[in-house]
């Protein structure tokens, strides 16, 4: 360690503690921020409508059939939407936004590793996502136990593990493009761009014309979060059937939850590299 | 206990064909203030970035109290501080949060975080808006927050660049006298205002084209390049006419004398303080209204100039 310290200060102090120090106050950025509530207000939406529709309408095979169907319908349908939005809003420009917005002047310039920063801005990104879904499975959840009382599948509590383990792999591939693009605009269209459409294009473009398994999508291994509610889970591979039929391929749980885990590891690397790499120039 | 230094070596920085820094060797050492020259592109921000981490050289070593910045910069910035353009602060947080932020990263003892952020907010006048978001605030209220986290770790070397930026006048001031109290510790300091670097500097680094022209105190800088030419602006009770310009023009020393607006007159000299102050006691006795006699270069200012001319 240096000799020049000053008097009183603890230049031991470790980049875990760093990392958690960057995390608390990046969560309490996002805390006090426009977007976390925008964030909030669209899942109050999505979880007021849902209450509404199925109060209203009362779709039998939703409100009366297997409880495994309404998690179905209210979690399956909507959550991956979620999960997207809250990786683009907290992740994708979590690191470009440090040179766009000049924020990476005050924090960088310190005795504090980069990839401490990194690491802590992706926790805090992924607090303020998972207080999201959280939120979202606590409606769900309300509105199951009224129609279903005392049944909550198990199936429910896998997808939404699922769904975590997706908000983990979807963060880190959004921060890998924040760490790419200098301004925070571009990062959060490209990743939802990509996370919402692209990768479903390409994904059935594989399937239908290629006829190989998309394996190597993201969007094709969180099908594994709604596909769980399913009884039974939907088979590996279905031919296709008839002159204008198309062959479906579905993830089976390891291998989805193998995508995720090798999107988050590689795009963790790539991430951390881009950043450690990247120069404040402007 | 060592010295604090600041040191590059064979420092270069090219962004393609363009060299911002060009083989920069310069040692700081000691508990001083240095002002750090040159006009604007000269490569004195781009040294600063290399010396904080913010860039990395294409060749040669930044050091911060003898530790190469690329190699381990948590330990090189250890004890350092900085202060490089105007650095934006996240908007959500407060002035008293992110400080606390700032102060947990560098290892401010626990105990004394409080009191620390509280003299910092103290010395840059921001206590009242200590816990207001500093989304809502102007750049010179930033820039002082800015400023005030420098003050938090009582490190060692300070580096500032242009720290009054976005700052007002009075902010400007007291931004001086903030350096100016720094003592005991290296500060490197950038800056255009070559007055402000005279008032709170006694060493001098200068740099064009990235490559540095003279490191020096500024005594010996300016007695080696300033020459002795000066200019001074004189101040009047009253409309200065064609026949006060004239009588002015030619007392003894004077080159030039010009009138910038009816009650005030500039005048270039030579003969360095000898002729300023014959100038002085003869404007004095010409009883034709002057009521000031204000020096508009300095020594340091002349030298700048006439190095800085040398390298187009």
């Amino acid at each position: 360690m240096s000799s020049i310290a000053a008097d009183g200060l603890d230049v031991r102090v470790s980049t875990f503690s760093q990392v958690q120090t960057v995390a608390k106050y990046s969560f309490q950025n996002y805390f006090r921020a426009r977007r976390f509530y925008a964030m909030l207000v669209i899942v109050a939406l999505i979880g007021g409508l849902l209450t509404f529709a199925f109060a209203y309408f009362r779709p039998a095979g939703i409100v009366q059939g297997p409880a495994l169907g309404f998690y179905g319908a209210g979690w399956g349908s909507f959550v991956t939407l979620i999960a997207i939005l809250s990786a683009a809003l907290f992740g994708g420009d979590a690191i470009s936004s440090e040179f766009q917005n000049r924020t990476g002047y005050f924090l960088v310039p310190n005795p504090v590793r980069r990839s401490a920063i990194y690491v802590g801005k992706w926790i805090a990104a992924l607090a303020a996502s998972v207080i999201i879904l959280v939120l979202y499975a606590g409606i769900v959840l309300l509105n199951g136990l009224y129609y279903f009382p005392g049944n909550v599948p198990v199936q429910f509590g896998e997808s939404i593990v699922f769904a975590f383990v997706f908000i983990v792999a979807a963060l880190a591939f959004m921060f890998a493009f924040s760490a790419l693009f200098k301004s925070a605009a571009i990062s959060i269209m490209m990743g939802v761009i990509l996370l919402l459409i692209v990768f479903n294009v390409i994904d059935t473009v594989a399937t239908v014309l290629a006829k190989i398994e998309p394996w190597y999508s993201i969007t094709y291994a969180d099908g594994i979060i709604a596909n769980v509610l399913m009884n039974p889970f939907p088979a590996h591979f279905t031919p296709a059937s008839g002159k204008f039929g198309i062959p479906t391929y579905v993830a089976t749980i390891p291998e989805g939850l193998t995508i995720m885990a090798v999107y988050f590891v590689v795009t963790a690397i790539v991430g951390l590299w881009l950043f450690e790499k990247k120069e404040f120039t402007s | 206990m060592a010295e604090p230094s600041l040191e590059a070596t064979g420092l270069t920085k090219s962004y393609g064909t363009f060299t911002a820094v060009s083989n920069l060797n310069l040692k700081i050492e000691g508990r001083k203030c240095v002002g750090f020259l040159g006009p604007n592109g000269a490569g004195k921000t781009t040294t600063m970035k290399m010396f904080t981490g913010l860039i990395s050289p294409t060749q040669g070593r930044a050091l911060v109290n003898g530790v190469d910045v690329r190699a381990d910069k948590k330990k090189a910035l250890a004890s350092c501080a900085t202060l490089i353009e105007t650095p934006e602060i996240y908007p959500a947080l407060t002035p008293r949060s992110a400080l606390m932020m700032l102060s947990e990263l560098r290892g401010v003892p626990k105990e004394e975080r409080m009191k620390r952020i509280d003299e910092a907010l103290g010395k840059v006048k921001m206590q009242e808006w200590e816990d207001k978001k500093v989304g809502s605030f102007s750049k010179g209220m930033k820039q002082r927050v800015n400023v005030a986290s420098t003050l938090l770790s009582d490190p060692a070397v300070i580096i500032l660049d242009e720290p009054s930026t976005g700052l007002d006048p009075r902010g400007m001031s007291e931004v001086r006298d903030i350096v100016k109290s720094l003592g005991n510790r290296l500060v490197f300091m950038s800056s255009h205002l070559l007055g402000e670097v005279t008032d709170v500097c006694e060493e001098v680094a200068m740099i064009d084209h990235g490559k540095l022209l003279v490191y020096d105190s500024i005594d010996n800088v300016t007695a080696k390049f300033a020459g002795d030419g000066g200019a001074a602006e004189i101040g009047f009770s009253r409309d200065a006419d064609d026949s006060v310009v004239a009588r002015v023009s030619k007392l003894d020393g004077l080159e030039k004398a010009v009138r910038t607006d009816p009650r005030h007159v500039t005048v270039r000299f030579k003969g360095g303080l000898p002729t300023q102050e014959r100038l002085f006691s003869q404007l004095a006795g010409m009883n034709v209204g002057v009521v000031s006699f204000r020096e508009t270069s300095t020594g340091l200012e002349d030298a700048y100039l006439k190095l800085i001319k040398e390298t187009l």
